[in-house]
């Protein structure tokens, strides 16, 4: 679409998005070149010395056990955050949608969370589950769960995997909610006087028709899990105990500014650009496909 | 409600409750532990559900700082809140100046590459700040930025979405209002202020409650680039009083996280219409 009526003017628009094109050069453009071409160069620590090497960081990635590890806690972990998030709020939402009274005290009672800061939810949960302090272990130690994410990878992916999927659940919440008061009530009416029931109607009509929202949240929810989560792993657990809840980005930052290893942190800043925009592209050709509806 | 289901009716609202008390049972033991002294939260083996007594001590020196029952001098969170403030606010109003800009030049003007421009500002959401965090940095130290306000917020400032959001509904702003304008006269900026900013008023007060949200909330970036104790945002500055946990004056933690979350929850719930709407509009 197009305008037919628009303004005449030769400097005019150049000033108008001058700032904006500034500021995408500067802090977009700039940096994402400088992080492909440091991607083909070995640095020592000091930077005193600077070495061409081509493809060699990316190479060292790929035979990398740990890099290798994390991608496979990154899988887990947006799998799992992912599944639990959007489950949780499907069901919070139906329920939602299905009550007259008090709909938008639920609602603002269960949007909130969205407002907190991902570090935030990362150090309430920690507090709620340390080791010797926190209610929940405490009351996990009572019915004979030995609960310590400081030792037991297991517990740590569990304390992360809470923490991010309770701060997601309100935004999963609201998208699925407007899914729902968008299908037509009619549809819903003339099952119900078919003689469908509850659970069938929603397996039969309401699940099928929310699908294309389900999968808009799905990318959501794993590029949160990829990208968002890093100040809930940094807050929560640092990585640890060992490696084992140290996802992609948290290894980047890692590796770029404690390690101090610029040239595989570039490498790994390159994979992670190409996985955003695999799924930005997966994301968009939804877009367009609904469009056509 | 299609038919009549009490049981079921009922279940809903069951379900419900269960889902906000689990929502709000970090929240509320948060609350506890900040009412509590770092002696007593220490020597609890669990914490008592129900508060303590020392809410004012807490939060006092949590604002203010000071000295630590541990020994060790806290900075106050007072101060903090003030940084994320500033931040937030020029996040959030940078954004939405830049992206009306921008976008009133795409849709309203012609010029030469003017689809490459759009492009360019519209490939940046390929680009999270998460990704690119070593080079972005250089670039930011080499400007002399770090420790700045403006080098906590201006990186953070272009927005793809917004740009594109306002762009869509600049197109849907009839030709007749842009014709009138230009019969009567009106240069383009006067048309910009008289018609279309009145007319995008509900967009921008969505597009602000978001932006306000993503800046206060800002933790790798701040991290990143200050390191003055008068630049932490308070976001950050949480982390930094988690030393440890036989160290750490979890009152004074929890005291800040509740004050940390405080500011943003509050923008969502008074403007829970436009937040809704301009999440929903935005995203999809």
């Amino acid at each position: 679409m197009e305008k037919r009526v628009r303004f005449r003017s030769r400097w005019l628009p150049w000033v108008l998005i001058a700032p904006q094109m500034a500021v995408v050069l500067v802090f977009f453009f700039w940096p994402a070149a400088q992080a492909l071409y440091q991607s083909l160069l070995s640095q020592d620590a000091f930077g005193m010395s600077v070495e061409f090497v081509g493809l060699q960081n990316f190479e060292r990635l790929w035979h990398d056990e740990s890099y290798l590890a994390s991608f496979k806690t990154t899988a887990l972990f947006s799998v799992l955050v992912a599944a639990c998030g959007l489950s949780i709020a499907l069901l919070l939402a139906t329920m939602a949608n299905r009550v007259v009274r008090g709909a938008l005290a639920y609602r603002t009672l269960l949007i909130w969370p969205y407002a907190v800061a991902p570090a935030v939810a990362g150090v309430l949960w920690l507090f709620l589950f340390a080791p010797s302090i926190g209610v929940v272990s405490h009351a996990l130690h009572t019915i004979g769960v030995d609960w310590n994410h400081l030792l037991q990878a297991g517990d740590a992916m569990t304390l992360v995997v809470i923490a991010a999927v309770w701060k997601q659940i309100s935004y999963n919440f609201l998208f699925f909610l407007a899914g729902l008061q968008s299908i037509p009530r009619s549809l819903i009416e003339a099952a119900a006087i078919d003689g469908a029931g509850p659970w069938r109607r929603f397996w039969t009509i309401v699940f099928p028709l929310l699908s294309p929202t389900t999968f808009f949240l799905l990318v959501i929810n794993v590029v949160y899990a990829f990208f968002d989560t890093f100040a809930i792993v940094d807050a929560a657990t640092q990585g640890g105990p060992g490696k084992e809840t140290a996802i992609l980005v948290y290894k980047l930052y890692y590796d770029g500014f404690k390690a101090m290893d610029m040239g595989g942190s570039a490498a790994q800043s390159v994979v992670l650009m190409v996985i955003v925009i695999a799924l930005t592209v997966v994301q968009f050709r939804y877009v367009e496909r609904k469009v056509q509806y | 409600m299609v038919e009549r289901r009490p049981a079921l009716t009922l279940l809903s609202h069951l379900v419900l409750i269960l889902g906000v008390l689990i929502v709000a049972f970090p929240v509320y033991v948060t609350f506890v532990a900040s009412t509590y002294s770092a002696e007593q939260i220490a020597q609890s083996r669990p914490l008592s559900l129900w508060p303590g007594d020392q809410f004012v001590a807490t939060y006092t020196r949590a604002l203010f700082g000071g000295e630590g029952d541990y020994g060790g001098v806290k900075a106050p969170v007072g101060r903090m809140m003030w940084v994320s403030l500033v931040s937030a606010l020029v996040i959030a109003f940078g954004k939405i100046a830049i992206s009306l800009l921008s976008a009133f030049a795409v849709v309203y003007f012609r010029f030469p590459l003017r689809q490459l421009c759009f492009w360019m500002i519209f490939v940046t959401l390929m680009l999270p700040v998460e990704v690119r965090i070593g080079p972005t940095y250089e670039v930011v130290s080499q400007l002399g930025m770090l420790n700045t306000y403006a080098g906590l917020t201006v990186p953070l400032i272009a927005s793809a979405t917004a740009t594109f959001l306002f762009r869509q509904f600049f197109l849907t702003v009839p030709e007749e209002l842009a014709e009138a304008a230009r019969i009567d006269g009106a240069g383009p900026m006067r048309f910009f202020k008289d018609v279309l900013l009145p007319l995008s008023s509900t967009s921008i007060a969505a597009l602000f409650v978001i932006q306000f949200i993503y800046g206060w909330n800002q933790y790798l970036w701040p991290l990143l680039v200050t390191t003055s104790e008068d630049m932490t945002p308070v976001v950050m500055g949480i982390k930094r009083l988690v030393a440890g946990e036989a160290y750490t004056e979890w009152n004074v933690v929890m005291a800040t996280a509740l004050l940390a979350m405080l500011p943003p929850a509050v923008v969502v719930v008074l403007m829970q219409k436009w937040f809704v709407k301009g999440l929903v509009d935005t995203e999809k």
